[in-house]
């Protein structure tokens, strides 16, 4: 996850906008989730303390929807959720805590496709920039290719692009509003 | 050239411009990425006429960094908590010795408990070493403060540490401009020492000296630390002439004009801070801070100045000294001892643990408010504290302190 | 090591030894041109075994590197007796940091010398064997373990004598020091396991590893005179007797030496990668206790009664070594 904050950092840099991401610093015990958080801003950020109020959230792994408190501090109305899954949020039964702006997109099955590992970052990242037009694909795709050297990052980035496409063309897409920072 | 990297990749790079000739040192968590990040460059070419020892312990690290500066190289090492506290003897050694080794320090706590996050009892350990310390206020000032620390070091011949905080600064991705070689090459000049073992012309380095002599020459190791509290501005002026941003210098205000309350702090949590001096600015609440850059030299008169019309002090401090309060406080007093301000010490972030703006906006206003103990840890779980103190005074053998606490914590909400 | 038939050991420079030898094989300390790296003014003891040692080491590492050379010297004896502030009797470039990193300042000139492309600058560690074995080990073994180019030189006096004569982890079994006095029902040094640092050497197989005595002082000489061009980690131990620690006289440091050596308590012997190369025979064999009774710190062994026992256990790590480094009857020369 660690690696999806720094590209989507890099993405924003690239853009010419100011962009902080760090892992999470504290105790990680037993079933804990493993976070990483990403800020990005057109001014520079001060600010060094974690995100516990996210505009966005992704989520990597679905096994961690039952853990207490994950989606608690999301901005709702507005907030975004991302989940890797290959089921439908109304399938997932969480609607009620992830507001009109929640997606699933089976990133690992696509990484699978495209890269042949289950490593979906670079996939959530391309859904992502679909779902909240917060980046541009070729922002994306561009810090994918500098994360990730030849042939590999080649192959995340058009899992990134297979599932930008995706979300773009689902029907959610038509719930989805660009909120300005 | 502005780059999106790793607060310890732009550490590295920038060390790597200053063409360090042996770099040295031991793997600890949250230094590791510059070190590997050295290694890698100097194992690939990148970073010629460099040589990089993989080395046993801290303590053959910086008893390397030792031997090479003596012998005429600009030597690099970088280090943190435990290992810096093994280290300890080579510490006071290279200062004693008067030799020019820039040492990174990525703030971590001490244990026990182990806690691999970050705080600065690290670097405190070590104040009164004789090396000059330097605190970053963000991974651009962490790059930018190597380079200062060659000219000064080597200037001076007294040892360098530059700190930033572990994780907070170390692992975070932040855009950094990161000068270029041509930059760094016209503003350093090679390393000249003042002493040097070379067969053409020996010398004895290292004698025993005795009471007849001690004292002064101990003398000369304060009034290094005298000299570069006036050297520290200028080169941080030499900086700005020559890169173009403020970075380095004895300290750094922000909004103090009119301010009734000051708040002062050491490295990162500098940049929360400031937000929180202006979310309550813009309620017209007359807050301000002043970040301290140079901590060893300790700018006495320069923090006095800053502190001086404002009617109480808020030390943020990541160090505590049990029983008495805060390192940093207790240095920020002395400075102000004429005076009548009032100073609250607030023991804050001590392992990693995280200083939010909501809290230091709460804490200030309580300040103002002369609602403050002298002494406060900020954030803290006294249920967590007052159930281990009944524990230890029910039974005799209630078992290791930390434990218990974390088997407590397991059944309480997780708290970032 | 060359072979000579002379009696006598040459002690300057109109000794009828060296006269009698081609010039390559006359002594460093038979030269007038010799460095005289240690000169004199240090303020060693009486009959200092360490002092002797450390002028004919060094003498010849200087001549070995065309007097190219820096030395970095551990905390202890050497140090002390040889820089008392304000005076200094090295003529080298010479370095005291602390007293467990000389192995690890000396990788350190080293590396700063290969940086500066200067690798013709040789770099000698010295320290004793509290600075080598103990406290010095972890940084001694770094040095190995990376071949730093280092040649390490340790004057093996058996214990922490500068600080008044405390045990060290090369003190032998039985030998009576400030922490293992001579009283109880086990008096002197614990039989432990030993700790032969010249063993420990060749486990990291490092390119040349070599025991030396200063009684025989040409061969130490020769040692050193062959470590020093090698490009790499090198060991030398030297072993060097105190009179004062050891309780000896100070007129027979020499010949205590020569009794440790031939008696095969202290074997000679180089090593290269690993594998023990050379060893210099016993000439005549000599038992362990006559080795013993001339000093004051095993007398305890034979006043009041004869500890039959512990002597002949003494005699037995001489016949091991003897067995084990082949020092008798075809030892190669």
């Amino acid at each position: 996850m660690v690696s999806a904050a720094e590209m989507l950092s890099i993405a924003a840099f690239l853009e010419g906008r100011y962009a902080q991401a760090f892992p999470s610093f504290g105790s990680e015990r037993m079933g804990a989730p493993v976070m990483a958080f990403c800020r990005i801003s057109d001014r520079p950020i001060r600010l060094r303390e974690p995100v516990t109020e996210p505009d966005a959230l992704i989520i990597q792994d679905p096994t961690l929807l039952h853990q207490a408190g994950l989606f608690e501090g999301l901005q709702l109305p507005g907030g975004y959720v991302l989940i890797n899954s290959s089921r439908s949020i109304d399938e997932l039964g969480i609607g009620s805590y992830v507001g009109d702006h929640a997606v699933t997109v089976a990133a690992t099955e696509l990484a699978l496709r495209f890269v042949g590992r289950p490593l979906p970052n670079s996939t959530l990242l391309g859904a992502f920039a679909a779902m909240t037009a917060e980046l541009r694909l070729e922002s994306v795709l561009a810090a994918i290719r500098q994360k990730f050297a030849g042939k590999i990052g080649e192959a995340n980035a058009a899992a990134a692009q297979a599932a930008y496409e995706l979300i773009s063309r689902s029907d959610t897409r038509e719930k989805i509003h660009v909120e300005a920072d | 050239m502005w780059k999106q990297i790793e607060g310890s990749r732009a550490v590295a790079e920038t060390v790597a411009m200053c063409r360090p000739q042996v770099i040295c040192a031991y793997p600890i968590t949250p230094q590791t990425h510059i070190v590997e990040g050295l290694g890698e460059m100097v194992k690939s070419g990148a970073l010629a006429g460099c040589e990089f020892l993989n080395v046993e312990s801290e303590f053959g690290a910086l008893s390397v960094a030792i031997g090479a500066s003596a012998a005429g190289a600009r030597t690099y090492t970088a280090t943190a908590s435990q290992g810096l506290l093994f280290m300890a003897e080579a510490v006071y050694n290279a200062a004693g010795l008067g030799l020019p080794i820039v040492m990174t320090i990525g703030n971590r706590a001490i244990g026990a408990p182990i806690n691999i996050w970050n705080d600065h009892s690290d670097s405190m350990s070590m104040r009164d070493s004789g090396w000059i310390q330097l605190h970053a206020e963000s991974n651009q000032e962490a790059a930018d403060l190597h380079i200062q620390a060659f000219r000064l070091a080597e200037e001076l011949s007294c040892p360098v540490m530059v700190c930033m905080d572990g994780f907070i600064l170390t692992h975070a991705y932040d855009r950094i401009d990161v000068p270029l070689q041509q930059q760094v090459d016209a503003w350093l000049a090679p390393f000249e020492p003042r002493q040097v073992l070379d067969p053409a012309a020996p010398v004895s380095i290292g004698a025993m000296v005795g009471p007849e002599a001690f004292s002064e020459v101990r003398y000369l190791a304060h009034h290094k630390q005298l000299q570069a509290l006036d050297r520290i501005p200028e080169i941080s002026g030499e900086f700005l002439e020559a890169f173009g941003r403020e970075s380095g210098g004895l300290l750094r205000p922000y909004r103090i004009e009119g301010a009734d309350t000051i708040v002062v702090a050491l490295g990162s949590v500098t940049g929360t801070i400031q937000e929180a001096v202006d979310e309550l600015r813009a309620d017209n609440v007359a807050v301000g801070s002043i970040s301290i850059c140079s901590y060893r030299p300790f700018p006495l008169e320069a923090v006095g100045r800053a502190l001086s019309d404002a009617k109480r002090v808020v030390v943020i401090d990541k160090s505590l000294a049990p029983g008495l309060g805060g390192m940093l406080a207790t240095d920020v007093q002395m400075a102000l001892s004429a005076r009548r301000q009032r100073v609250y010490t607030v023991i804050a972030g001590l392992g990693g643990r995280t200083i939010t703006k909501a809290s230091l906006v709460k804490l200030f206003l309580q300040a103002r408010a002369d609602a403050l103990e002298s002494v406060t840890f900020l954030d803290l779980n006294w249920d967590l504290v007052n159930r281990q103190l009944s524990r230890e005074m029910a039974t005799r053998r209630s078992g290791p302190a930390a434990e218990n606490i974390l088997k407590d914590l397991g059944a309480l909400p997780s708290k970032i | 090591m060359p072979f000579y038939q002379i009696k006598f050991y040459q002690t300057g420079t109109f000794t009828v030894g060296n006269r009698l030898l081609e010039d390559s094989d006359r002594a460093v300390q038979s030269d007038v041109k010799r460095s005289n790296a240690l000169n004199s003014g240090h303020r060693a003891c009486q009959g200092c075994g360490e002092a002797l040692g450390a002028r004919y080491a060094v003498d010849a590492a200087m001549r070995a590197s065309g007097g190219n050379l820096v030395a970095v010297n551990a905390t202890g004896c050497l140090e002390v007796f040889s820089t008392p502030y304000p005076e200094t009797s090295w003529q080298v470039p010479w370095m005291h940091s602390l007293f467990g990193n000389a192995a690890a300042v000396a990788a350190g000139v080293a590396a700063a010398m290969k940086a500066q492309g200067r690798t013709n600058v040789r770099v000698i560690a010295q320290g004793g064997d509290g600075g080598t074995a103990d406290i010095g080990m972890g940084c001694l073994s770094g040095m190995f373990e990376r071949n730093d180019d280092v040649l390490y030189i340790c004057y093996d006096n058996e214990a922490y004598m500068n600080t008044g004569v405390q045990r060290s982890g090369t003190t032998p079994a039985g030998a009576r020091t400030a922490t293992t006095p001579s009283v109880g029902s086990q008096p002197g040094n614990v039989f432990g396991q030993g700790k032969s640092v010249p063993l420990i050497a060749m486990a990291h197989g490092i390119p040349y590893v070599a025991t030396a005595s200063v009684a025989n002082l040409h061969d130490l000489e020769y040692k050193v005179e062959k470590a020093v061009p090698i490009h790499g980690a090198r060991y030398i131990h030297i072993h060097v007797p105190c009179p004062l620690g050891w309780g000896s006289e100070p007129h027979d440091t020499i010949k205590v030496a020569r009794m440790a050596v031939e008696s095969g308590l202290f074997p000679l012997f180089e090593a290269e990668f690993g594998e023990v190369t050379e060893r210099t025979a016993i000439r005549r064999r000599q038992p362990a206790e006559e080795y013993l009774k001339l000093q004051k710190r095993f007398a305890h062994l034979f006043r009041p009664v004869r500890d039959e026992e512990r002597i002949a256990a003494i005699q037995g790590i001489a016949d091991r070594n003897i067995r084990r480094f082949e020092l008798e009857n075809g030892g190669a020369s």
